[in-house]
């Protein structure tokens, strides 16, 4: 008991850093840069025209530097400033930053990228444009992960959502935390679109048993479920890294999955253990 | 809302096809092999399956199952033309109300079948196939990621029941802590925030709005003039040289986008 106090203590928390700690910390000491920064003033136009509090990075951190001796360009969304929403400034910064990455790579520098997912997704009240900046993003890191591993990692607490979600997906690994939630649609929207019935936004067990990091991580959708510890999730980015691009990646792999989702009994809802058992078998 | 538009998918992908035999028996996502401007292309629509095995994904939506045989529709093409020198150009005629809201859905990882899509054509593109959306009704959020948002170049229908938006209103309004009536109020105003066609537009990220006759039911004119626009569309893909999707920077409501650019660009190299 008393070790596992101390040693509750000495962790140094990933989770309740902020985006630009989060990035810091994880590139070798001395080598970021942060690039189109809070100097640089991009505030959100359209927050503004709705007379929303903006910030000066609009909630993204790019950040370049060296991990493991290797140029790594980390990604820190930072989900304190509206819930880490994808609104156009920030969404054209993680785009055009993965894009610059593969040009890198062309170039015969082989730059790497790490996401971190702190977001619910499109920012609402720039709608389409978030839409159309989270495309950019996906196309971007299918680009890069011709050449380099995209790692995402998301730690919590936001979780990551909507079409970031599904830039997740499309990344080379996925690292979460116990904490993390990864999930399309949020439990409130689908009990508005859908009914009480269908999903109880209210069930915090329902919502971590099916969508959480643990579950994820158990079921194949993730590379790893990892403490919530800095020097920890460091050194899995390491190892992932090191490892290089997955054969496949688990967005080109329909064929197993169609092959799970056609012995799933769609009668009732499912369970986080029918999960497991219909994912052990094929789709991993 | 819903009801009124699913049709139009199953009915535009049978003229442009001229009827051609799906490729596969998936009864949701049908795929047909059919010309474009004289070569052999391929031509995909989400479609309503109301007998569909997973409940929330009866009435047009993108779902697991639709994520992954689009992913696997996509795919196939890429396969087919690896050694070919002249890849062959996907149409993906969109009209997905949604993706499917439902707890097996979250629980089995829709968003990783819609990353197989989005994924599949994005490779697709990168690969050198020319990839073409033509919006005909709904294009809503994830659906419109998965199936469409990746093509190199759009093209819409100009009509109130063509609409492209992230969430809809009924949710954002919850999400955002607003009034349905605020909500309409503002994207009156702010035009990422509008339903509509016309809003969508100006954001510059169309490369063609077409004015038919009746959307829902073409006639040969109709028919005739988006023929033309998708011949024209793959010409101009044909003569770009880019195979990313810089194309939808230059619109006047894009001037933040641009501006994050030109800063990374410059600062990029100045940080190695």
């Amino acid at each position: 008991m008393t070790t596992h106090i101390e040693e509750l203590l000495q962790r140094d928390s990933f989770i309740e850093r902020s985006a630009r700690s989060r990035a810091k910390a994880l590139l070798d000491a001395g080598s970021m840069r942060e690039l189109a920064g809070p100097f640089d003033r991009l505030h959100s136009p359209w927050l503004a025209m709705q007379q929303l509090v903006t910030q000066a990075d609009d909630g993204v951190v790019v950040a370049k530097g060296l991990l493991a001796g290797q140029p790594t360009v980390v990604l820190a969304i930072e989900g304190a400033f509206q819930g880490g929403s994808m609104g156009e400034a920030g969404g054209a910064k993680i785009a055009g930053a993965l894009e610059l990455a593969a040009r890198d790579n062309r170039r015969g520098i082989p730059t790497q990228a790490v996401i971190l997912f702190e977001t619910g997704g499109v920012r609402l009240q720039e709608a389409n444009l978030g839409l159309a900046v989270i495309a950019e993003i996906q196309s971007a890191i299918v680009d890069l992960r011709r050449y380099r591993p995209v790692i995402g990692v998301s730690a919590g607490t936001v979780g990551c959502y909507g079409g970031m979600s599904i830039a997740a997906g499309l990344c080379s690994y996925l690292v979460l935390t116990r904490e993390a939630r990864l999930s399309l649609n949020g439990p409130q929207v689908i009990e508005q679109e859908a009914g009480i019935a269908e999903f109880d936004s209210r069930n915090r067990a329902l919502i971590w048993g099916l969508t959480g990091g643990e579950q994820r991580f158990a079921t194949g959708l993730a590379d790893a479920c990892v403490q919530d510890d800095t020097a920890e999730v460091r050194a899995t980015l390491v190892g992932l890294f090191a490892q290089g691009l997955p054969e496949r990646h688990r967005s080109e792999r329909a064929d197993d999955f169609l092959a799970a989702l056609a012995r799933v009994d769609t009668g009732t809802q499912s369970t986080p253990a029918d999960v497991r058992t219909v994912y052990a078998k094929g789709a991993q | 809302m819903e009801q009124m538009n699913t049709q139009r998918g199953a009915t535009w992908l049978r003229l442009l096809a001229n009827g051609a035999a799906p490729a596969h028996d998936s009864p949701s996502v049908k795929a047909c092999d059919a010309q474009l401007a004289g070569q052999p292309a391929r031509y995909i629509a989400v479609v309503p399956d109301p007998a569909g095995r997973f409940p929330r994904a009866r009435a047009g939506e993108v779902g697991l199952v639709e994520g992954w045989q689009l992913a696997r529709a996509v795919q196939e093409v890429v396969a087919m033309d690896r050694e070919a020198a002249v890849k062959r150009p996907i149409v993906a005629v969109i009209d997905v109300p949604s993706q499917a809201y439902g707890q097996r859905e979250e629980a089995y990882g829709i968003h990783q079948a819609l990353a197989g899509a989005a994924g599949a054509y994005a490779e697709a593109r990168l690969a050198g196939h020319p990839v073409i959306g033509l919006v005909v009704g709904l294009a809503m959020s994830g659906a419109f990621l998965a199936h469409g948002y990746q093509a190199n170049r759009l093209v819409a229908l100009d009509d109130p029941g063509v609409m492209v938006h992230a969430m809809g209103k009924a949710s954002a309004a919850r999400v955002t802590l607003r009034s349905v009536e605020a909500l309409e109020k503002l994207a009156a105003s702010v035009p990422p925030m509008a339903y509509d066609i016309g809003n969508y537009a100006s954001l510059g990220i169309l490369w063609e709005v077409l004015q038919v006759s009746d959307p829902a039911q073409p006639n040969e004119v109709d028919l005739a003039l988006v023929r033309h626009t998708l011949e024209a569309a793959l010409a101009d893909i044909l003569q770009d040289t880019a195979r990313d999707l810089s194309g939808r920077l230059h619109g006047k409501h894009r001037q933040a986008s641009r501006r994050v650019r030109e800063l990374l660009a410059t600062q990029w190299e100045a940080a190695t």
